[in-house]
């Protein structure tokens, strides 16, 4: 039996992933669900509140305060710029 | 430009000249900066004189693709700060309207030149006519005022070009010069002078500066808004939709009455310094005989055989046909005069003198495709003349 | 535990938007908002500066973009956003001019002229977002609809072949040209900045969910159901061959998209003049005139 030969980065314990932190703007927000289909950690999901427009607007989901990674995705995908991310203090390696 | 592009503008001194060119070296005289057009019979030469002449004076030519693509060009170019011209005929004057629209609804200034033809449709490509007009009038949808300059001669073509540029800047919108292929195909003397003689208006300038809350379209006093040029930090939005002051859409019936009136207002402000017309021997006439363009030339030769023959005939040359002088036509009606139109279509500025003279007019008109002949213009005046002693004017028929 | 999330009343692209007008007249899943927030962000970190940008749109749903962008914008007619640019960037070569229109306004009324302005290679840049009907008007067909799609004036399904926009962009001689979708933002970003920094006429087709207009006829779902379509069926392939690149929005071809061309040409500048990176000056030269009259002098 062989072994698995695993390529690992030379400064794989120098990366970091960073944080990020999820800023929102309720009122802007027109309930596409584009940003909570395809965050990449899958950080958002719907309101249980509505804004006054009758949407719910996009939250962080509960368990998922420290999965932004700061991707930026959410800020472009937004076709109503209600939601962007900004780099929280700290990281995770 | 430099101040070797700068002294090549201005071609000082007295030429013979063809009207199409003397048109063109007016546009450069009045420091027209750029020109987008298409190639039509009987205007071409306009282009053609204006594609060597640009690169020489720092200015940009370019041949577009069609008629639409040319007047967009130049709407374009205008919000950079430049003078900018476009040349054509009928069949591109129709073309033309869309954006003539626009050009009117965002009061951007330019120069369109009508070098007209036979029409309808594609016509008389290569012979005269005065048939549009109306058209120049009102051939873009909606309510919008317009300035056209009738040019007589090739002098005309010149000077009027130069008034043309003078008159869009201070009102900020398209200008027409409505010219005719015999004015435009002619040869003639035509007299540039120097710089400083050659009159400049500028476009009024914003009192703030950027980012320093313009409203766009802030009328003022003169119902005349200031232009800024785009690139200088304005972040100015120019939109064919009805707009508020700032510039933004804003589609309202109350907004959209308002902006329209202020339009025609904007114009009927000016129309006293803007009209122009010549009289020839009009303090003692009867019969009024009006035309412009060519026509007005064999219109002074009928009224000269016309005197010598002891008929009371003057000639009122209309040199703007829009505004039309309808303070003057209404007044020589009231002091009893009678009016012959003589004009190379069906009757169309005559439509303008029946309603300001409030009587109807005697026609003398050709659809176009020859110069019209003094012959027709004198047995047009004598027929006038006839009712007119006889006060039997009302059974002249038309 | 770090905090939920974080309630403000700005984004940080509101800086390049008329913010004051927001919210925007565009459907919830419409693509056009993520496709104006990657020009946006591309704008901002171009180095160009903001006052030189210009964007210039037609009419249409993608036509509002200029009024929405905090730049020198300019809505103009119906197919002719383009040669109004022209006019604009061959008198100010300095200023960086963007026209941002849709698939009916560039490539129906307007494809006389974007033929033209590609073969002259006039140094604009070109954004079609690509919905494949019209919108503002309620959904009718235009030159991309895909054959056999339902429009409101194509009820028994459209009779005719759509363009191939890349392969053509690339056949008229743009010198840059990519596909991406309202989904794909990040590799649209980059598209666009790419097309801000080069010079000559370029070229970038986004598609785009057009939920009410399009979608529903067609049973395409909703915008997400669309972006679904879009991250199901895209694939990036750059060295696909253009003309492979059509579209048929059926459930098993694949969409292509990426960054198909990018050439050098000679830019457009007339013969006769000095062309523009030789040029001290922009043509239309106003020696140093203040922008604003004293209120004396007036």
């Amino acid at each position: 039996m062989q072994a698995t030969v695993i390529r690992q980065p030379l400064v794989q314990s120098l990366l970091t992933i960073p944080k990020g932190e999820v800023y929102i703007i309720p009122e802007r927000c027109k309930g596409c669900r584009f940003c909570i289909d395809f965050c990449p950690k899958d950080v958002l999901e719907e309101s249980q509140d509505m804004n006054h427009k009758g949407y719910h607007y996009a939250v962080v989901a509960p368990g998922k305060e420290d999965g932004c990674v700061q991707c930026g995705f959410c800020e472009l995908v937004c076709p109503e710029f209600a939601i962007y991310s900004r780099e929280a203090a700290g990281s995770v390696s | 430009m430099t101040p070797e592009q700068a002294d090549r503008r201005i071609l000082t001194g007295s030429h013979f000249m063809n009207g199409d060119t003397a048109c063109a070296e007016g546009a450069l005289a009045a420091g027209c900066a750029f020109f987008a057009g298409y190639p039509i019979t009987p205007s071409t030469e306009i282009a053609e004189r204006l594609a060597r002449r640009m690169p020489e004076v720092g200015g940009i030519y370019i041949q577009m693709e069609d008629e639409l693509a040319s007047m967009a060009a130049i709407l374009g170019a205008s919000w950079t700060g430049a003078r900018s011209m476009t040349a054509t005929s009928g069949p591109g004057f129709s073309l033309m309207q869309e954006n003539i629209g626009l050009g009117a609804f965002t009061e951007t200034p330019c120069v369109v030149v009508d070098v007209q033809r036979g029409g309808p449709s594609t016509g008389l490509p290569t012979l005269v006519s005065q048939a549009d007009m109306m058209q120049a009038r009102w051939g873009s949808h909606g309510d919008y005022p317009i300035v056209a300059y009738c040019p007589a001669s090739c002098q005309e073509m010149f000077d009027l070009t130069i008034k043309a540029f003078n008159t869009a800047d201070f009102l900020r919108t398209p200008v027409f010069v409505m010219a005719d292929e015999i004015v435009g195909h002619m040869t003639e003397r035509v007299v540039i002078p120097e710089k400083d003689d050659i009159p400049h208006v500028e476009r009024k300038r914003p009192r703030v500066g950027p980012m320093e809350g313009l409203r766009l379209y802030e009328p003022g006093d003169s119902l005349i808004p200031s232009m800024p040029r785009v690139g200088r930090g304005y972040r100015i939005h120019v939109t064919g939709l009805t707009h508020d002051q700032r510039g933004y859409p804003a589609t309202d019936a109350a907004t959209h009455d308002s902006l329209v009136r202020r339009l025609a207002e904007k114009l009927t402000r000016h129309t006293a310094e803007l009209t122009e017309f010549e009289e020839t021997l009009t303090d003692d006439a009867e019969i009024v005989l009006v035309a412009y363009g060519s026509t007005a030339r064999s219109a002074r030769r009928a009224v000269a055989v016309l005197r010598e023959e002891g008929i009371r005939v003057g000639l009122l040359r209309l040199i703007t046909a829009w505004p039309f002088p309808a303070e003057r036509v209404a007044e020589l009606s009231e002091r009893g005069c009678s009016f012959v139109v003589a004009e190379l279509n069906l009757g169309q500025m005559a439509l303008e003198v029946e309603r300001h003279a409030h009587q109807s007019v005697l026609l003398v008109n050709h659809a176009g495709g020859a110069m019209m002949p003094p012959a027709a213009i004198i047995e047009g005046v004598k027929e006038a003349w006839t009712c007119h002693r006889e006060r039997s004017w009302s059974t002249l028929t038309r | 535990m770090s905090p939920r999330e974080i309630v403000v009343d700005a984004h940080p692209l509101d800086g390049l938007l008329r913010s004051d007008r927001l919210p925007h007249i565009w459907c919830p899943g419409c693509g056009l908002g993520p496709a104006m927030a990657c020009l946006a962000k591309a704008m901002q970190e171009s180095g160009i500066p903001i006052e030189k940008h210009v964007c210039v749109s037609g009419i249409g749903c993608s036509g509002r973009v200029a009024g929405y962008l905090n730049v020198d914008s300019f809505h103009t007619t119906h197919g002719r956003a383009i040669p109004y640019a022209t006019g604009i960037k061959l008198c100010n070569p300095d200023l960086e001019v963007t026209v941002f229109s849709g698939d009916g306004d560039l490539f129906a009324i307007g494809g006389n002229h974007f033929l033209h302005a590609a073969r002259r290679n006039i140094d604009i840049n070109v954004i079609c977002v690509n919905n494949f009907n019209y919108g503002m008007t309620g959904g009718q067909l235009g030159p991309t609809t895909p054959y056999a799609a339902r429009t409101s004036t194509t009820p028994y399904g459209n009779p005719e072949g759509p363009l191939n926009l890349p392969h053509l962009a690339a056949a008229l001689g743009a010198v840059f040209v990519a596909r991406w979708t309202a989904l794909h933002v990040r590799q649209l970003e980059k598209a666009i900045a790419r097309a801000l920094e080069k010079r000559g006429f370029t070229f970038i087709e986004v598609l785009a969910p057009c939920p009410v207009g399009f979608g529903r006829p067609n049973d395409l779902g909703e915008g997400l159901d669309e972006m679904w379509f879009y991250r199901r069926q895209c694939v990036v392939d750059e060295d696909a061959r253009l003309e492979e690149l059509d579209i048929d929005m059926s459930k098993e071809s694949a969409v292509v998209l990426g960054n198909f061309v990018d050439r050098e040409r000679p830019v457009y500048h007339p013969m006769g003049t000095e062309p523009p990176e030789r040029r001290e000056r922009p043509v239309v030269y106003h020696p140093a005139e203040p922008e604003v009259r004293a209120r004396e002098a007036l």
